[in-house]
């Protein structure tokens, strides 16, 4: 690749405020969360942090509206499970429309494109009967199952395997006998490992951040997702902001932390996507 | 959207095997059908919970049909007929399409420009792609609260800021127009760091020597952007409009919750900011559970979502048809 522009003064002024911009809602969060009650009658806003952050998080969690650390359990089995599940079906999915052949691939890779651009979340008034009929309702596996798997994560696997994984190695190990089931095993996991860990991460995140469908399918207060649990305490009749905003601090902490860890790797897996979608 | 559907490998050659031996036959067996299970979950799990919800919504939206009610009974168009003379929909459908366009439009002409930043040599490459994208990895509903706050008649920092510079405050949350843009600037703020790095991966896949040509014949750099860049980006502008129009039109988190207390689904006292999402939401679950009146207004959001996608592409294609007949083959390589 031939060299870039070189960035100019004014270049890093305008990033500098876009970056600002964009973080300073979350720091302002953590500030919040930080401080006693009477922080959000107050004129200038405070901006630095104070000392309340521990008084807080135990208010938070006796707090008997919120079910909040149910909710941050519950989320996180919610997630665990639908993370899980994506990236093992997405893999083998994955694999079998870029490696292996079958009669009708090509139609039915198309019908799995298709499915990304279908706003599924309109299907929710069925899916309610039908979990009503399950007797799922306001249980975690209404919330799970819709999940298990995405067109997007198969559509990912699918482009990646087709370069990463090598067609040799999957001769040879044919050759040698292996069923389609080891060669899944031994060679394509390992060569899909690093697209597959991009495809968690943000499945991860995705299921962390669900509102909608947990919010139509729990309504029972004492089960809620993490989600659900600040939206408790949002439309609480009386608020503590202080105390609510500890809540969103800590919802949002697992995905900063993700983020924090893998950002190189996440910004790598949207933009390569980006390229091929 | 350039589509590889041939890069598989080229046709295995057939077994060697001259004598069809028991492992031979499995293993043929094996590479016949074993496809077939590895892409089945997907297809079984997605017909049930995702594909059947979606027609199903069709059938029950030509039903009286309710949580107790024990027979629906098929009344045809009605709840349709019905929607069409309800003024609180079509509330709902102008607030969709406001908030969509104030969110929508600035968002992705500022994606444009700040992929065009980060476009260049820069110290901390990944440093500041990390700060534009990291609204994005937030917790839609915890920023949907902040943001409520951010927008608070009295004690909100944006009044606050306003006031200082003389401009009286504004009730973000009790008029109409207001309300729009204060969960537009939400969705801007989570969605353009987003789109500015799918962008950007576009832009570098641009070939330099087109820049340099056009600078020999004396472009200078914001005719570059416009007749080179823009042009060249259009399949990618196509991808991310039509994506924020799925997700835009169906926008239910941040005005549920920018607003708060019992009333909060129908976004404010009067409505002020209920999209179509929230709408069908009101009638479909709690307290009402009118399931096929709710139906029928998320099929009209469907169709919505179709139309505005249709409309969108078209616009797209005509502006700048200078583009290039290349633009499909543009090769990977994001770095």
């Amino acid at each position: 690749m031939s060299r870039l522009w070189r960035a100019s003064p004014l270049t890093y002024f305008a990033l500098v405020a876009a970056a600002v911009l964009s973080v300073f809602p979350i720091y302002w969060m953590f500030v919040v969360a930080s401080r006693s009650s009477d922080a959000m009658g107050q004129l200038p806003p405070p901006v630095t942090p104070g000392g309340n952050l521990g008084a807080n998080i135990s208010r938070l969690f006796a707090n008997t509206d919120a079910y909040f650390l149910t909710g941050l359990i519950n989320s996180a089995i919610v997630a665990v499970v639908v993370t899980t599940s994506v990236v093992l079906f997405s893999t083998l999915a994955g694999f079998a429309f870029a490696k292996l052949r079958f009669r009708g691939s090509n139609a039915l890779l198309m019908i799995i494109i298709a499915t990304m651009m279908v706003p599924t979340q309109l299907g929710i008034i069925p899916l309610y009967m039908l979990m009503t009929k399950l007797n799922l309702n306001d249980r975690l596996p209404a919330v799970i199952m819709p999940a298990l798997v995405t067109g997007f994560g198969v559509f990912m696997m699918r482009q990646y395997a087709g370069q990463a994984v090598s067609s040799e190695l999957i001769e040879a190990a044919r050759v040698d006998g292996c069923g389609t089931a080891r060669i899944y095993w031994n060679v394509v996991v390992p060569a899909l490992r690093p697209a597959a860990a991009v495809l968690g991460l943000l499945t991860f995140m995705t299921t962390w951040n669900d509102f909608l469908w947990p919010y139509a399918v729990l309504n029972d207060p004492e089960n809620p997702t993490v989600q659900l649990s600040l939206r408790a305490l949002s439309d609480g009749y009386y608020q503590d902001m202080s105390q609510v905003f500890t809540g969103t601090a800590i919802a949002t902490l697992p995905l900063l932390l993700v983020f924090v860890l893998f950002g190189r790797q996440i910004i790598g897996g949207i933009m390569e996507g980006a390229v091929k979608a | 959207m350039a589509l590889q559907l041939d890069a598989r490998p080229p046709a295995t050659p057939a077994p060697r095997n001259t004598r069809p031996s028991r492992a031979g036959r499995l293993s043929r067996i094996d590479a016949k059908y074993s496809p077939y299970l590895y892409i089945a979950p997907f297809f079984v799990i997605f017909a049930i919970f995702g594909a059947w919800p979606l027609a199903y919504t069709f059938w029950v939206s030509l039903h009286d049909w309710d949580l107790l009610g024990s027979d629906p009974t098929f009344i045809g168009a009605e709840n349709y007929t019905r929607l069409l003379v309800d003024s609180d929909f079509w509330h709902s459908v102008v607030n969709t399409l406001g908030i969509f366009v104030l969110s929508t439009l600035p968002q992705l002409l500022a994606a444009l420009w700040l992929a065009n930043l980060l476009n260049r040599q820069l110290r901390m490459r990944t440093g500041w792609r990390m700060a534009v994208l990291v609204p994005n990895v937030t917790s839609t509903a915890a920023v949907a609260i902040v943001f409520g706050v951010l927008f608070g008649r009295e004690f909100g920092m944006v009044n606050w800021l306003l006031d200082l510079v003389g401009v009286d405050g504004i009730e973000w949350k009790s008029n109409r127009f207001a309300s729009w843009v204060a969960i537009s600037t939400m969705v801007d703020w989570r969605w353009t760091g987003y789109n500015a790095l799918i962008f950007l991966a576009a832009m570098q896949a641009i070939p330099r020597d087109l820049y340099e040509a056009a600078a020999i014949d004396g472009a200078n750099r914001a005719r570059q952007f416009w007749t080179i860049t823009v042009p060249l980006l259009k399949p990618t502008i196509i991808f991310c409009v039509i994506i924020s129009t799925i997700g835009g039109l169906q926008l239910f988190t941040e005005p549920r919750l920018f607003h708060s207390g019992t009333n909060a689904i129908r976004g404010g006292p009067m409505r002020e900011s209920q999209t179509m999402t929230m709408y069908m939401f009101e009638n479909a679950f709690a307290p009402y559970y009118n399931f096929g009146y709710g139906s029928a207004v998320a099929w009209l959001l469907f169709a919505l979502i179709a139309i505005v996608a249709a409309i969108n592409v078209l616009i797209i294609r005509r502006l700048g048809a200078g583009a290039r007949p290349d633009t499909g083959k543009r090769k990977g390589g994001s770095r």
